[in-house]
């Protein structure tokens, strides 16, 4: 008999203490949901590394292409004027 | 893509690595990146996962409560490290089985260190204290190498294994310190872990066919022969701490260098582990194969079971 | 009193030492990667609860011995465990089926030591009582997904549940000891926890498709020190440095 079906890949996302937002951590192997987070659990936070776990299945995940990086992320490049830095201020003004 | 073009973003993507950017398992990589890191970090998460076994092989035995609860949370640790680096490997395309596959097969090689036997209670200090530390002196610089997801799980391994070594050398300590007959225990296993320790740092630089790519790449950021040295250097006071000799006639403190002289390494023995005729070889693979296959019918059924449950849910949503 | 409480704790105590050795002996040889992570966890988790467990112990006797003189060096007849726990690993399924039929008891069990009223062994079940709760969640999961997974999973969890059958009853048996620290208001009665216990283990083995062992005969021993024959290997590797090394440091 030969394994059929592998146990997919989820991505981990851990949540190290309450306040900051989860944080991809790295992925491990599953049968299901439920599996996902108890290996998560285990694999992930077995030195109190967490307070909340998400799993997902990597294949439910959507990437950007970095073949298109240039339209997608340079556009954003030059837009110094969504920035504090590019007004102008007189220098009596300390803080704003 | 013409030639031209490949070469093209071959240079940009070597300047990237110049410039200490990371790559990134969705960008583009030269074909050739790809396999010598799948083949590097495949290769690494095997010796982390074959190197469960030779320690594994003590967890009932040990002899204290104390030492087997820190030996059973470090073999642990390994398995651990086996995972995040499967995963990491798996980025670049690969999947665990397909690795594992090439592991079984005898197709993917693993650290020979883990071919020599665990005889005595001593071995798990000497391998905390001797392999472990051979092991961080290879691993640290690489928490900076260029593929992402290598450096990531890197980070990881490092910190957690910052214990490991601690753990085997306050074994050695404790037995240093013991009855003659934990001392004489305690310097058998230095004995005969001491040149295979040696040899795990790889062969030597006149001898190594990856050096030059691995450096640019930061697979690598010293040479074997370095980082060798500064094994030694390090070690050897550790040894001379707790009075244990280190099993080298020919070791010697060479002032002008300020590092040790050492002696002959028997690289015949290296190349015939690696090439499978270690002492444990055909054990070591006979147990993973084993544990693989065992375990066929359970991954099977976990597999079933969660599409049943998803056949259901569907079922109960209509 | 002194030396129904040690007697008392040494019964706690060695279920989760031999269960605890059982499970370390899978390290490195589980069906996956993260199975042995998660194995070793509870293998971990057990031999915790034994150091506080035998602390404590050493600490009634007085005697001079340490922990690891109480769990490594008293000889067969003196171990408590019930026989459950000392089955070996016959394959996972008998692995996880050893583990849930011992957690539902271990949980039930627990929640009545943190109203104990020695204040040692509540705070020691407090602790517990949280990783037992995981390890029931973990092998009842494992007992759904092999006996409702595929054919040969479901016929191996059955015979391991119909073959560890006979040892549960066990599990609901008084000892002297046990008796004399339930009226003290220290210990668990046990036998007040078998209704519940088959209740749950019924109920999963139900939702895991397996029928329910019908045979009436079981085994007991364990809490007199009458063992299987598998506990002699057992404790040959657990105490094999101890005895081959005597009176030594490690």
């Amino acid at each position: 008999m030969t394994t059929t079906k592998n146990w997919p890949l989820w991505e981990v996302f851990v949540r190290s203490k309450n306040g900051l937002e989860h944080r991809h951590f790295g992925s491990l192997h599953a049968a299901d949901a439920d599996m996902a987070l108890e290996n998560a659990r285990d694999v992930y936070t077995r030195r109190n590394e967490g307070v909340s776990i998400w799993v997902v299945e990597s294949k439910n995940i959507t990437a950007s292409n970095p073949e298109h990086n240039g339209e997608m992320f340079e556009p954003a490049k030059d837009k110094v004027y969504r920035h504090p830095t590019f007004y102008e201020l007189p220098d009596e003004v300390e803080y704003m | 893509m013409s030639e031209e073009q490949i070469r093209n973003l071959e240079k940009q993507f070597e300047e990237r690595i110049a410039r200490d950017e990371k790559i990134e398992p969705k960008d583009w990589m030269p074909e050739k990146y790809r396999q010598t890191h799948i083949r590097q970090m495949s290769q690494h998460a095997h010796s982390e996962v074959v190197g469960m076994l030779p320690e594994g092989n003590w967890i009932t035995r040990a002899p204290s409560l104390r030492r087997k609860v820190a030996l059973l949370a470090k073999v642990q640790d390994e398995a651990g490290h086996g995972l995040y680096l499967y995963s990491a490997t798996e980025t670049l395309g690969i999947t665990r089985e397909e690795m594992y596959e090439q592991l079984h097969t005898g197709k993917a090689k693993y650290s020979s260190i883990f071919n020599y036997p665990t005889v005595t209670w001593a071995d798990m200090g000497a391998i905390g204290w001797l392999v472990d530390g051979a092991a961080i002196i290879n691993q640290v610089p690489l928490c900076s190498t260029s593929f992402g997801p290598y450096a990531r799980a890197m980070v990881r391994v490092c910190k957690e294994e910052s214990f490991h070594q601690r753990q085997g050398y306050e074994i050695m300590i404790k037995l240093a310190n013991g009855t003659l007959e934990q001392k004489e225990m305690a310097q058998d296993a230095l004995n005969r872990w001491w040149w295979p320790s040696l040899m795990m740092l790889g062969p030597t630089d006149a001898e190594s066919v990856h050096t030059e790519q691995s450096m640019k790449w930061k697979l690598k950021r010293k040479s074997n022969d370095e980082l060798r040295q500064q094994f030694i250097d390090q070690t050897v006071p550790q040894a001379d701490l707790i009075g244990l000799t280190i099993p080298d006639p020919d070791l010697k403190w060479n002032e002008e260098r300020g590092s040790y002289d050492f002696g002959e390494i028997d690289w015949d023995e290296f190349w015939q582990v690696v090439k499978g005729h270690g002492p444990m070889n055909k054990e070591r693979m006979k147990a993973r194969v084993g544990a693989w296959e065992r375990g066929e019918w359970v991954r099977d059924a976990a597999m079933a079971h969660a599409e049943k449950k998803a056949e259901r849910k569907e079922k109960e949503a209509v | 009193m002194k030396d129904n409480l040690y007697q008392y704790l040494l019964g706690i105590a060695d279920n989760s030492l031999i269960l605890g050795q059982r499970m370390g002996e899978l390290c490195g040889h589980g069906p996956s990667l993260e199975t042995d992570i998660a194995c070793t966890n509870i293998s971990l988790d057990l031999f915790g609860q034994v150091r506080s467990y035998y602390q404590y112990a050493a600490k009634i006797a007085g005697d001079g011995r340490t922990e690891d003189d109480i769990a490594m060096l008293r000889k067969e007849r003196e171990y408590l465990n019930v026989l459950l726990v000392e089955q070996p690993n016959t394959d996972f399924a008998y692995t996880m089926a050893r583990h849930f039929l011992f957690d539902v008891y271990h949980l039930l069990f627990l929640t009545e030591l943190k109203k104990s009223k020695d204040m040692t062994l509540a705070a020691i079940a407090t602790k517990c009582i949280k990783e037992v709760r995981y390890h029931q969640r973990f092998s009842s999961d494992w007992i759904r997904r092999l006996g409702d997974g595929t054919e040969e999973s479901h016929n191996r969890m059955q015979a391991a549940i119909n073959d560890l059958w006979t040892y549960t009853d066990e599990l609901f048996h008084q000892t002297e000891a046990d008796k004399a620290m339930v009226s003290e208001g220290i210990g668990v009665d046990v036998t007040k926890l078998k209704a519940a216990y088959y209740e749950k283990v019924n109920t999963i083995l139900e939702e895991s498709t397996l029928s329910i062992p019908e045979s009436k005969y079981f085994q007991k021993g364990g809490k007199m020190g009458i063992h299987t024959e598998h506990i002699g290997f057992l404790l040959a590797e657990l105490q094999y440095m101890q005895r081959t090394y005597p009176n030594m440091e490690w």
